[in-house]
This record gives structure tokens, sequence and C-alpha cells, in this order.
């Protein structure tokens, strides 16, 4: 392996950075153009994704272990509905962004946007490098003799 | 929008959230528990979320008993625009089920997944236990159709996985789990389609608001359609009798404390979702006009109560009876729906609960038995009744209520059920009632029978079951008692339900102010 694709594992280090920028600016820009948490995230495993399947699924465990991802999935669901808790502190309904800045109800709804797209963000990359993880490792745990 | 200055928010209670608070918090509680992944947090945090579940529907129910609703508007966007969550005393009693059978089944299943769950996979078994609270709670919790899809998602793909740790006793929990995944997405799959030509249809998904866009609109095909989708889909979940091919084994080879749970409450929300689509989505009048009911609810109920009544008598396994035996109950509800009175709805409102504390019972005791004689087989638990008294004795009070004998809770629901049909002039359907209920007779007296007449098998664990089994187990069956006589508070619920339902539209009628922003919506 280490000799062989040259190529593809000079460019995928490169790109894999890149990915990584460009689920950012889609996971930021999600408000003003299309885009958001679901896209991001996506975008995001695709850059630990391509890693795993040009370099192994043992490489890419390294850098992200199979029970990160799994807290990821469970963390960006509480960011979302943490974030709703928090309106309810502020005396708001659930998810009533605008009582960040109740002066400025608009401006409340802009960051609110953004801190639930990011655990939106955060779960969709955790499901779906889960979900490569789940493929690429599967190993049976039933043998063929133990139906 | 108004800024503060103009019109001072005044800060919403603890009391105005409790509507989302009820799905709050078990779906908060999953997350939190894969989060920490600890599998002796797993079980208490579970068990503290489904108490405070349980706190919450019965303020809920508190509030709703003299017909009012609670409408709660997520993010602050008035319906039809946002989502709403509606509670009114029909949802408040489901919601009271619900959150009282996981109350009553954590405690259960302590001892009992810790003897057929490896230790391992506890942890994603609680968080998944609790994902399903959370659906089961959403679904009947919610005032928008698109989001009961949601929810009904999420607590059957997490019932999916909790069937299938089944394999560990018994690997046919993986092909049950498999034939239940793919029945239920079919369910689900024709429901949605169904919501999306409603959705075509009325531009709305805020179920009220549908509600009223949908008069007058009989004759439209693209309305008939969305009917007939969403009620093969609710059916395939309810189990209603030829839609039922995927429940015995689910219920059979999931784990014991899982059958316990999905008896109780899901195809109950599903009954309550096909409930509130007729006659609350759908006019009351729509549904008597297409003929479904008479045409086929009807007589599959009918059909479901002696068929699967004749099968469960012929069983060799307890849990796989007792599985049968609920497509029988589910078509007592689905004749109290066909009946079209507010009798006939009662009767189903409340079975829908009688039958859940029942069918708990019942099943906390199979779990009972599985812990000390490894299976349910007749042969297996031959006997059992005499080393277990207190085992032996919950599944006669649980058998008693199944037969509707008078002094249970099961008699009250089939009371009201004859009362219904003589009410529709209909004697004959009265007789089958009761001809039915004998044929339950002979499968609870053959368990009895083989649990109390019988030497104790050899190789089972002479022992009662642990406490932690015990004690729920008879909160249930008490509760089978204590509603069999006391019938306030199921038969209020019930009736006020009933009312609301049979009042079509009207007991959806939109909130005043919000019925000005309606007005040049269309």
């Amino acid at each position: 392996m280490k000799e062989h694709h040259l190529i593809l594992r000079v460019v995928t280090k490169s790109l894999v950075g890149t990915i990584i920028l460009f689920a950012f600016y889609v996971q930021f820009h999600g408000d003003f153009s299309p885009g958001g948490g679901f896209q991001a995230g996506v975008i995001m495993a695709v850059a630990f994704i391509l890693y795993g399947i040009v370099f192994g699924l043992h490489e890419v465990q390294r850098v992200l272990p199979a029970w990160v991802v799994h807290k990821l999935v469970a963390l960006g669901v509480l960011v979302y509905a943490g974030t709703g808790i928090w309106n309810m502190f502020l005396g708001y309904e659930f998810l009533h962004y605008g009582s960040f800045t109740p002066d400025h109800m608009s401006h409340g709804q802009h960051s609110g946007i953004l801190y639930v797209e990011a655990g939106v963000g955060i779960t969709v990359t955790g499901v779906m490098v889960a979900i490569y993880y789940a493929f690429a490792g599967r190993t049976p745990r039933l043998g063929n003799d133990d139906w | 929008m108004a800024t503060a200055s103009e019109t001072p928010h005044i800060a919403l209670t603890l009391r105005d959230h409790l509507p989302i608070l009820q799905v709050l918090i078990p779906l908060c509680t999953a997350p939190l528990i894969v989060l920490l992944g600890d599998r002796r947090v797993a079980w208490g945090l579970a068990f503290l979320a489904a108490m405070l579940s349980l706190v919450v529907s019965f303020l809920l129910m508190m509030q709703v008993m003299d017909g009012s609703f609670i409408s709660y508007h997520l993010g602050g966007w008035a319906p039809p625009i946002g989502i709403e969550y509606r509670i009114d005393a029909a949802n408040a009693f489901v919601l009271l089920l619900i959150s009282l059978t996981a109350t009553l089944v954590l405690p259960f299943a302590l001892r009992s997944v810790a003897d057929e769950i490896p230790a391992r996979s506890h942890t994603l078994f609680y968080a998944c236990f609790t994902l399903v609270l959370t659906g089961l709670l959403g679904v009947v919790a919610t005032g928008d159709a698109f989001n009961v899809f949601v929810f009904l998602e999420i607590s059957s793909l997490a019932t999916y996985v909790l069937v299938s740790q089944g394999l560990y006793r018994d690997k046919r929990a993986l092909s049950a789990a498999y034939d239940y995944l793919i029945m239920g997405t079919i369910g689900a799959t024709f429901f949605v389609i169904g919501i999306g030509f409603l959705y075509m249809t009325t531009g709305t998904l805020n179920m009220a608001d549908m509600a009223e866009r949908l008069v007058g609109q009989g004759d439209n095909r693209t309305v008939q359609a969305a009917f007939a989708f969403i009620v093969v889909g609710m059916g395939l979940k309810v189990a209603i009798y030829p839609l039922h091919l995927w429940l015995p084994a689910a219920y059979n080879y999931a784990p014991s404390a899982v059958t316990v749970f999905l008896a109780a409450t899901s195809t109950k929300a599903a009954v309550y979702v096909l409930l509130r689509f007729m006659f609350s989505v759908f006019q009351p009048e729509f549904v008597f006009d297409t003929n479904l009911l008479l045409w086929i609810l009807a007589p599959f109920a009918l059909l479901a109560m002696f068929a699967a009544s004749l099968i469960a008598v012929f069983q060799t396994n307890f849990k796989r009876m007792l599985a049968y035996s609920s497509i029988a109950q589910i078509g007592y509800m689905l004749l109290g729906i066909s009946l079209f009175s507010v009798t006939g709805l009662s009767a189903t409102m409340v079975h829908l609960f009688n039958h859940g504390i029942t069918k708990a019972a019942l099943f906390m005791a199979v779990g009972a038995l599985v812990l000390r004689s490894g299976n349910t087989f007749y042969d297996r638990i031959e006997g059992m009744g005499r080393v277990m008294p207190l085992t032996g004795a919950a599944v006669v009070l649980g058998g008693l209520s199944l037969i509707g004998v008078p002094g249970t809770a099961g008699f009250i629901s089939k009371w009201v059920l004859v009362q219904a049909a003589f009410e529709a002039g209909l004697w004959w359907i009265a007789l089958l009632i009761v001809a039915s209920s004998l044929l339950a007779v002979i499968y609870m007296w053959r368990v009895v029978e083989i649990l109390y007449l019988h030497t104790p098998h050899p190789e089972a664990i002479h022992k009662e079951a642990p406490l932690s089994m015990v004690i729920p187990m008879w909160i249930a069956a008490g509760a089978c008692v204590w509603f069999g006589i006391d019938t306030s508070l199921t038969m209020g619920a019930a009736n006020t339900a009933a009312i609301g339902l049979m009042g079509g539209t009207d007991g959806m009628a939109l909130t005043p102010t919000v019925g000005g922003l309606l007005g040049n919506g269309h």
C-alpha cells in the first residue's frame, strides 16, 4: 500500500483539508446561500471517508476513533435541543431564537439558526462517518455455524 | 416583530412548557445516555426521564380533563405556520398510559435486561428505550401531521433495534425485527404518502388547519386516496387483523421488558393516531360516507376477535399466545370505532388504557417466568405458579381482566362496548363480544391450569422472581383491579376524549387569535 497509488495518496492528502474548509464554509454560510448543517455535515464526513478509502480504515480511525463518532452523533442532538432549552430559560418558547436578543428579534433568529445548525452539522458528520465505519469495518459477529 | 418596549413579554413558566417538556425530557435523555456512555448511569437516567414524563403527563391530564385543550407553539411561531403541540383529553390520556408504562417497565427491566442481554449492550439498549418513549410521546402530543410521521419513525426505528436485542436468547429475533422493519416501513411510507396528498390539497400540515380546509372536500379523489393511504399505513402499525403478521414474532422474540413496553404502548399510540386522523382531520361524516367502518373496519374487527383468539387457544407458548390475544383485543378497539358513536369511541379509548395495563401485567409475568424457567413454552412453565405464587397470582388477575370478569378493568371496557352495540341496535354484535370473551376464558384457563395443576419442571429455578420485577408487575395487576372499580379517571377521560373526537373539526377548533391570521392565508 505504501508504495502504490502515490498520486491518489498525495491528492487525497491535499484535498482533505480543502474539503473540511469547504464544509465549514457551507456550514456558516448556510443562512445566506444554499447549504447548512446537513450539507456541511455530509461534506465534512466525506473528508474522513475519502481518507479512509485511500489509506484504510485503521488509519482514519486513528484520527477519528469510532467511539468519538458515536459521541458526536449524540452531542449534536444535545446542542440542538440545548439551544431550545436555553430559549426556555430566557422565558420564551422552545426554540424561540428571538429570545437571544429580545430587543431585535431577527438578530436572535440569526444566532439561533447558527447554533442549531452547528448541532445538525455535528450529528450528520457523526452519522455519516458511523455508517461508513459500520460498512467498512463489518466483520460478521455470527459465524455461519452459529445459526 | 414588536420590540420589547411596546409589548413587554411575559416570561413563560414551567407550567406553560409542559407540552414540550413531555417530549423534550426523554428526547434529551437518549443522547445524554450515549454521551456519558456508562451503563450504570444509563438505567438511572432512563428511569428519571420516565418518571418526569409521568409527572408531566399527569399534570397535563389534570389541565385538560374538562374538555379544554392546550396549544404550544414551537419557536414562538403560531400555527398553522409553525409546529404546534396540542394536548386535549384524547391524547393526554394516551400520554399518561405511555409514560406510566415506561415508569413501570424500567424497574422491571433492570433484572430482566441484565439476564437477557449482555452488559456491553445495556447503554445503547436504554438509549433506544428512551428514544421509543420519545417517539411515542411525540406522536401523541403533536398537532402537526408531518411531525407525527417523524416521531413515528423515531419510535419505530428504535423499536426495531430493541426487538432485535432478543437475538441473544433466540436468533429468530433478528428475522422478527427485520419483518417488523419491512412492514413498519411500508406502513410509515403509506402514511406519509397520505399526508403528502393532504398537503397537496390543503397546503398545510397543521392538523387543525387541515381539518378546516378539508370540510366539503368529501368528493375530492385526492382526499379519498389520502384517507385510504393513511388508514392502511396506520393499520399496519396498529396491526389491524390482516395487517398483523409482524406482531406475533416481534412480541415473541423481543426481550421480555421490550415486549411489555411495546404491547402496552406502541399499538395504542397507533390506534390514537388512526382515531385522530379519522375523526379530527377528516370529518366523522366523511369517514361515515366512505363506508370504511361498515365494510372494512367492523368485519375485520370481528374477524380479529375470533380468529386471533382461536389461534391463541392453540398456542404452546405463553408469550406467543398473549401476542395473538393482543391482536384480538385490538379488534375490540376497532369495533368500538366502527360503532360510530360517543359510547363506542369511549369504549375504544378506555379499552386502549385498560388493555395496556392488563397486557403490561401479563407480559411482566412472562418476563418473570423467563427469568426462572428460561422460556415460556407450556411444558417448561408447568407448575411454576406453585413455586412463584406472586407471579402466578398476577397471571390470574391479568387473565381475569383480559377475559373481562366484573371487578377488573377489562370488564369496564367490554361493558361500555356492549352498551355501545346495544345503543346502535346491533344486539348480535353484543353477543359476539361476549362469545369471543369466552375464547379468552379458554386460552387463559389453559395457562392457569398449566401454572398450577402440574408439578414444576425440574430444570427451572424454583424461586419467586426478584422484588424489582414483582412490584411493578403487581402495580400493573393492582391497576387492573383499581380501574375496574374506580372508573372516574379512565371513563371520565375516555368520555371527554370521545365527545371531542366525535365533534370533528369543532374538537380541533383553532384558537381565536390564530383564526384571524388564517383568514387571508387561503
